[in-house]
């Protein structure tokens, strides 16, 4: 398969007032043509900053890319000037957003929105650019397209909203298309059904799906790889039944127990006990090792090397070094495996 | 919308009626008479004159009769020229008054968004503490004070422009800077708060996302939004100019309305305070009007009864 997208030992950090906050400490993952890879980890693990770092969508005053590479079909996207993101932006690789009621422009029409992408990046005239956004919202399922291209975004739902953000995303038949937890904000149903629109979007289209989520059962709906992010750091890749049937990280571990079981006989919920690291002052060894039942010294002194499981999966663990003790998976993950 | 305009026409009307009869009452507990300044008028003459304009019924006739005379547009004749109808005069004022009024605005607004939007865009640098405490000082010093500082630098000592009247184009300039300072003051701040709390919001990065230069993400997302809560100021803010005028058109010796208001005041010319007031009042009501239709234009989540939306 062809790398279409490759982040290579990324970092990026904001400089805030209280020092400089390292949120992404070494990423790297590749996205292959056609294929959907999930990014899930907590909030603040770094998950949407590594995206807006791929889109260079972050803000130029107090963020900065410090090291790495975003390879983009050979071109490091880590160092291309503003003038040269701009046609990747929308037309390659573009991004879809979480709460649709405020990432549409209120005082446009959403037939506007979407023929603003285009008519820079496809040079379309207005009637052809304004026949393609007919064309995309009923791609995407909204019923009228003709008259509703001529609305305003507070005259649709929720959920007809996230449906129109992603028209506007698919409007240049990006490669890669970004989804920043998509469905966080919509309710139970509206999110199952914006994921199979998604399905099918990328059947019909091909495109590269990388989906940032903190919901397994999304991922497990989706996607065929994943990436498990922890305190700035991929703890965790593999495919997505290596990762629910066979996971090696702690952090992994304690995601998918926590997830909530209908199966389960104890009607408690289990949470991983403790906090995420503190990324203005890093943790010197693992990010995970405070809150890590089987965490050992090395742990906390030496960051763990990426570890091959298999040719698709690797985990960042010392307990997968070879002097380490053997540590089986607590019950509760593996039962959240079985789906 | 029809119907929404026809009924903001009658509350307008409603309005109308309530200020002129409050002016009327109040203007006459205003102390003297239009006649008794004159020491050479004998008692004789005053009572002649009072007769002739009908100010020896009591107040309530007097009131019924302007009111009478108002309804057929008449706004009587003013007692500081023999003959001459308040109408007439206001006709003469309203062409410094309007383009003294409208130069100060447009320039103002103009300066002021540019001001506000280079403020937010550079938030935090120097433009932005500038502009700002440019802002602050045009809100707090009356424009008289600016006005009087103009005509002394500008005027008298660099003598780069005129001093006062209202001769040409070169006469319009002083005037219309020293009105249009707490435009500028008003608008760039607005602008400013507006333009960062636009900046932030999410639909700026999905504008970003689509690939679209910085520019025209400003120009067409960022500037639109922040411009609605803008259009609300804009009715105070002809309040604003209006008063303004009245003072400004005085110490410029410009021929406006304004200065026949207050010159009416001084000397107890009932009609024509009566005929200024309303005139300003009417003026007013209507800009009001004038920026509820527009908030609906430029925000489409508020077009009135328009039938289709929700």
């Amino acid at each position: 398969m062809e790398k279409l997208l490759e982040l290579k030992n990324v970092h990026v950090s904001f400089h805030t007032y209280g020092g400089e906050v390292k949120a992404v400490r070494g990423v790297s993952f590749h996205l292959e043509k056609g294929e959907s890879l999930a990014i899930v980890g907590e909030s603040g693990s770094g998950k949407s900053v590594t995206s807006k770092a791929v889109m260079r969508l972050l803000p130029n005053k107090t963020s900065e890319i410090k090291e790495g590479q975003i390879l983009f079909e050979g071109k490091d996207l880590a160092r291309l000037p503003e003038k040269g993101m701009e046609k990747i932006r929308g037309k390659e690789i573009s991004m879809i957003f979480q709460d649709p009621m405020t990432s549409l422009n209120p005082t446009m029409t959403i037939g506007k929105q979407i023929m603003e992408g285009l008519r820079k990046h496809q040079n379309m005239s207005k009637s052809e650019a304004q026949e393609r956004a007919i064309n995309l919202l009923k791609l995407v399922g909204i019923p009228n397209p003709e008259i509703r291209i001529k609305e305003y975004p507070h005259q649709f739902s929720g959920g007809m909203r996230q449906r129109v953000v992603i028209a506007i995303a698919l409007a240049c038949n990006p490669k890669v298309l970004i989804a920043d937890e998509p469905t966080t904000a919509l309710d139970v149903t509206i999110q199952a059904q914006i994921l199979d629109l998604m399905r099918d979007l990328q059947k019909k289209t091909g495109t590269a799906i990388i989906l940032i989520t903190h919901d397994l059962g999304v991922v497990a709906n989706l996607a065929q790889r994943v990436a498990v992010m922890y305190g700035g750091t991929i703890v965790e890749t593999g495919t997505v039944d290596e990762i629910f049937y066979n996971p090696k990280h702690p952090y992994t571990w304690g995601l998918l127990s926590s997830m909530p079981k209908l199966n389960a006989e104890s009607k408690e919920l289990l949470a991983i006990p403790g906090t995420p690291p503190d990324l203005l002052n890093p943790p010197k060894g693992c990010p995970f090792a405070a809150r890590c039942p089987h965490a050992m010294q090395v742990c906390l002194n030496h960051m763990p090397e990426s570890t091959k499981v298999s040719s698709t999966h690797q985990a960042a663990c010392w307990l997968l070094d070879e002097r380490a003790p053997k540590v089986e998976p607590p019950e509760a993950a593996l039962v959240g495996g079985a789906r | 919308m029809s119907r929404y305009l026809v009924k903001r026409v009658i509350y307008m009307l409603i309005t109308l009626f309530i200020i002129a009869a409050f002016t009327f009452f109040l203007m006459k507990l205003l102390p003297g008479s239009p006649f008794r300044n004159q020491d050479k008028l004998t008692p004789q003459q005053v009572h002649a004159l009072n007769e002739k304009y009908g100010l020896n019924d009591p107040v309530p006739v007097q009131f019924v009769h302007y009111m009478g005379k108002l309804v057929q547009g008449d706004l009587g004749l003013t007692f500081q020229f023999d003959g001459r109808t308040v109408t007439s005069m206001i006709k003469d004022g309203i062409g410094p008054s309007a383009t003294l009024g409208v130069e100060a605005i447009i320039f103002g607004v103009i300066v002021g968004l540019i001001l506000g939007v280079a403020a937010a865009l550079k938030h935090n640098s120097a433009i932005d503490y500038g502009a700002m405490v440019f802002a602050v000082f045009g809100a707090a010093i009356p424009s008289f004070v600016f006005a009087g500082l103009l005509q002394y630098y500008i005027g008298v000592k660099l003598e780069w422009l005129p001093v006062a009247f209202w001769e040409g184009p070169k006469y319009h300039v002083l005037p219309a800077l020293a009105l249009s300072v707490g435009i500028i003051a008003q608008i760039a701040r607005f602008m400013r708060n507006e333009m960062l709390d636009t900046l932030g919001q999410d639909y700026m990065i999905t504008a970003r996302a689509k690939g679209i230069s910085k520019g025209r993400t400003i120009f067409v997302h960022a500037i639109r939004n922040s411009l609605i809560p803008i259009i609300t100021i804009l009715g105070p803010m002809v309040v604003n100019v209006i008063t303004g005028s009245l003072v400004i058109e005085n110490i410029f010796a410009i021929p406006g309305i304004g200065e026949q208001f207050v010159k009416s005041i001084n000397v107890n010319d009932y009609p024509m305070i009566m005929g200024t007031t309303l005139f300003y009042s009417a003026l007013l009501i209507f800009s009001m009007l004038i920026v509820d239709i527009l908030y609906g234009v430029v925000d489409p989540r508020i077009r009135v009864a328009g039938g289709k939306s929700k």
